[in-house]
């Protein structure tokens, strides 16, 4: 809408995705939630479904303002593929699987495979993200932003941490520091190693500081008008540890 | 060349015809310019500033982000259809505004108008975060915010009263 009222696209024809019900709303099936395209961020702020997946919760309430939460969807942040979409490392984390349908039929395909560049995806030409499956796990979920102020702004980045207490998994997913989502899978797995999974806590406070550094090592972070590559770094490396020790408290050292 | 569309709108109660509109026109375009409500206003049709936030059925929306056509079928509140009480012409967030300096040049007013009615509709009693986050999408650039906080605050404290004053009864 922003481009059309700039001049910069006149669509000849406009598809309103906000009619057809199948797009909105969210269930559960089982294990996994099937997000509806449509979802609004006001809907995922609150409620249920926050209690549910409370990274996807606290990503959405960072977006914009309350008016922008109201309308902008879960749909459209995957279809801009901006690198600073804030859901993007939380569903990444989460190895969410998004539903397309096209002429040709539906297909599912894991967002990491759908994005896959700086605005760019995967999706053919009348391809339309419907829905986004995303598991329930049991185990804490940290998401956290930095911008250059508190409310409205674009990432400079993000993380988000995702615990399976019974996979005995640490997930992360990183935002606005590569052209895609990244997920830290070295920072992963020595957090893994290093949690006491029996009592569900990290070893020790030393842990969550090397898992940070661990995942600014895994970032492709660029210079450039919102922030440089150094700070980026800097900023996943304190962001992921606080992120961890939020979701998987450290035993005492 | 363009094709034209005609739809109706039910704005502020009011079922409206917007004739001869092209299909990429926004919600505070057709609101403003072809309706003649130039109450919700226009600064950076990007969804920034929040100049034009009314109601979209129970939600608050950046007009200028809405396709006027795909507000068919759903109510639109403007800040031109809102009323006070006991036939007052200003609401009582508006009379708040003005009695606290809230408003000095004026064009971020209905927008956050809007914006502290949405908030006060939902939560009656908002804290101080609750209520700077109500109102993060609106931009003044002239008071600082202070004197609006401040509005809103006593919007809060008088209905408080004014509810005491109910549940006491006449003396
Ligand atoms: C003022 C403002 C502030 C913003 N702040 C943030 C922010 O803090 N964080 C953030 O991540 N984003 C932000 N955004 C960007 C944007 O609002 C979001 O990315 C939003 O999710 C877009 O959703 P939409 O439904 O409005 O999509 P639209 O704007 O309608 O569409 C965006 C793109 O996605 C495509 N698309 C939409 N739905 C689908 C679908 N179901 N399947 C395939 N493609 C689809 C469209 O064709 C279009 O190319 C902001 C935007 C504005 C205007
Ligand atoms: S004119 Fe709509 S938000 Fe600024
Ligand atoms: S009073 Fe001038 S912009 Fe707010």
């Amino acid at each position: 809408m922003v481009e059309v009222n700039a001049g910069r696209r006149r669509p000849s024809s406009v598809v309103s995705l906000t009619r057809v019900p199948e797009l909105a709303g969210w269930h559960r099936e089982g294990d996994e939630i099937v997000l509806g395209a449509c979802l609004t961020y006001a809907d995922m702020e609150r409620g249920e479904l926050a209690a549910l997946v409370p990274a996807l919760a606290q990503a959405a309430r960072t977006i914009g303002s309350p008016q922008i939460r109201a309308v902008a969807t879960l749909g459209g942040n995957i279809g801009t593929a901006s690198p600073a979409g804030d859901t993007l490392p939380v569903l990444a984390a989460l190895d969410a699987v998004v539903e397309v349908a096209g002429r040709a039929g539906g297909r599912r395909v894991p967002l990491l495979e759908l994005i896959t560049g700086v605005k760019k995806t995967s999706l053919a030409p009348g391809e339309l993200v419907t829905a986004v499956r995303v598991p329930v796990l049991r185990g804490g979920q940290e998401f956290l932003k930095v911008g250059t102020r508190n409310a409205m702004v674009i990432s400079v980045v993000m993380v988000a941490v995702v615990v399976d207490l019974d996979g005995q998994s640490v997930r992360a997913g990183l935002g606005s520091v590569a052209p895609v989502p990244v997920r830290a899978r070295e920072a992963e797995r020595y957090a893994g190693e290093h949690t006491d999974w029996s009592r569900g806590r990290l070893a020790g406070p030393a842990v969550a500081r090397r898992f940070g550094e661990l995942c600014a090592e895994s970032t492709a972070a660029i210079d450039d008008h919102r922030s440089t590559a150094d700070y980026r770094r800097r900023a996943v490396a304190v962001c992921a540890a606080r992120a961890l020790a939020r979701a998987l408290p450290p035993l005492e050292a | 060349m363009t094709e034209t569309v005609t739809y109706e709108l039910m704005v502020n109660g009011e079922r409206r015809v917007v004739e001869g509109s092209w299909l990429g026109e926004s919600l505070l375009f057709a609101l403003r310019e072809r309706l003649g409500l130039p109450g919700s206003k226009n600064a950076c049709e990007q969804g920034e500033c929040g100049s034009c936030s009314v109601r979209l059925d129970d939600r608050l929306v950046c007009a200028c982000l809405v396709l006027a056509a795909d507000a068919q079928g759903r109510s639109v509140t403007t800040v031109e259809g809102l009323t006070g009480a006991d036939g007052d012409a200003l609401t009582d967030v508006q009379r708040a505004f003005l009695d606290e300096g809230g408003v000095q040049c004026g064009f971020c007013t209905p927008g956050l108008v809007m914006s502290v009615h949405d908030l006060l509709d939902r939560n009656p009693t908002p804290d101080d975060l609750e209520l700077r986050e109500a109102i993060s999408g609106n931009l003044c650039r002239c008071t600082g915010y202070g004197r609006i906080l401040a509005a809103a605050r006593t919007v809060v404290a008088r209905r408080g009263e004014a509810s005491l004053h109910e549940s006491e009864g006449p003396a």
